[in-house]
């Protein structure tokens, strides 16, 4: 994926996010649902942006672990809108060949009779290409 | 009152009833839903990289086929409704994805975000208006208290949704007052069940799932509802059903005197 440099300036691009906007103040983290699971926090994604350590981001867990629920994009008072940057770096790794998060062949035993193809294919979108 | 209908995947599949239930009330209030022609599953969840273009499409094309018929384009499953607004505000306001969209699309003139985006609720809401609708309640839903379960996808980010107040809603309490019941409201109405989380991490939707039923019964619901497929399944799943979570349009239907009609026609 090239330079960290070059990593840093893909995901702002992908994302559209200026990190630098952001004042630190935590309530994106605050507010998110999935906090407890997350390795890397919301608030600290945005940090790791402006430093440019991006292999820690593409390796991090935190990817599988967001809802993308827009808390931490509304509440954000700074308009930053971490969750799009979470996206961005989700993007850049299943966008690489081999680097689906979902593969085909695991649906089958994922099945139950009342899950709905709504979640099959939100699932589809954010985890694979 | 005429509307382009854009039912989407689930409704035609898990969802048949909140799709059956809303099409017969629109019926009894003297909507009438005109589905749109080869409409394309909407893909679920909103393309989040501001370089996607692609898995925007089938949106444009539903938004376009609206347009061709001079009618706004009516969503009635929350995620159907948070993508397809969301393009469309791209095709309004975004230059770059509104040129490359069109370069696929080939359509006599451009796509410029000229449809208007409804939900259902929103039509009953500012189309019809709640005092109306209350006129033409045949079965008032007295004495049942019910909760209105939001999550996320109708509410966030509220400024290009525009739906409501993204902390203290209250469309689906004056629609519940509406048909006569008693709304609950409660904290977690607008937190998150898990969405699609629940197809691999099972565990944490369940968590998710527990705080808003252990909240809203806490509060005395003695239902939920929804306009989310997803989240009625998650919310079901997860809790065991500690308490029934149905559509909206089914304490419509209800209401309105008609859900027997929809039944027969999901059974059929």
């Amino acid at each position: 994926m090239g330079s960290e440099k070059k990593q840093a300036e893909m995901m702002k691009e992908i994302s559209g996010v200026n990190p630098l906007k952001c004042m630190k103040c935590g309530k994106c983290s605050a507010t998110c649902p999935s906090y407890n699971e997350m390795d890397i926090k919301p608030h600290q994604f945005v940090s790791y942006v402006i430093n440019e350590d991006i292999e820690s981001l593409v390796n991090s867990k935190s990817l599988w672990k967001c809802l993308s629920c827009f808390a931490c994009v509304e509440r954000c008072p700074r308009d930053v809108k971490p969750g799009k940057l979470i996206d961005a770096a989700r993007q850049m790794v299943v966008r690489q060949k081999g680097q689906d998060y979902l593969l085909a062949d695991e649906i089958p035993e994922l099945l139950d009779p009342e899950l709905p193809q709504q979640l099959l294919v939100s699932a589809f979108r954010r985890y694979r290409r | 009152m005429k509307y382009s209908y854009y039912p989407g995947c689930t409704l035609r599949t898990k969802a048949k009833n909140l799709d059956a239930y809303a099409r017969v009330s629109a019926n009894a209030l003297g909507i009438d839903l005109e589905e749109i022609e080869d409409w394309q599953c909407c893909g679920g969840v909103y393309p989040l990289g501001s370089d996607e273009i692609a898995t925007k499409l089938s949106s444009v094309r539903a938004l376009h086929a609206a347009k061709e018929k001079g009618q706004s384009l009516v969503t009635m499953c929350s995620a159907c409704h948070h993508v397809i607004k969301r393009v469309n505000d791209d095709m309004k306001n975004v230059e770059d994805i509104r040129t490359r969209a069109n370069n696929y699309m080939e359509l006599p003139e451009p796509y410029a975000g000229e449809t208007e985006v409804l939900h259902f609720l929103e039509v009953l809401r500012d189309k019809i208006g709640f005092d109306e609708l209350k006129k033409k309640v045949v079965n008032p839903l007295a004495g049942k208290k019910i909760g209105a379960y939001y999550g996320c996808l109708l509410l966030r980010p509220s400024k290009l949704l525009s739906f409501d107040d993204p902390e203290n809603p209250t469309i689906i309490e004056d629609f519940i007052r509406a048909l006569g019941a008693e709304p609950v409201i409660y904290p977690y109405r607008n937190e998150c069940c898990g969405g699609y989380i629940s197809l691999k991490e099972k565990e944490m939707s369940k968590n998710m799932c527990e705080k808003i039923m252990e909240s809203a019964e806490g509060f005395g619901a003695g239902m939920l509802i929804t306009a989310c497929p997803l989240c009625l399944y998650n919310l079901n799943k997860s809790t065991g059903a500690r308490l029934p979570v149905v559509y909206f349009t089914e304490l419509l239907a209800e209401a309105l005197g008609v859900k027997e009609e929809a039944e027969k026609e999901v059974q059929a």
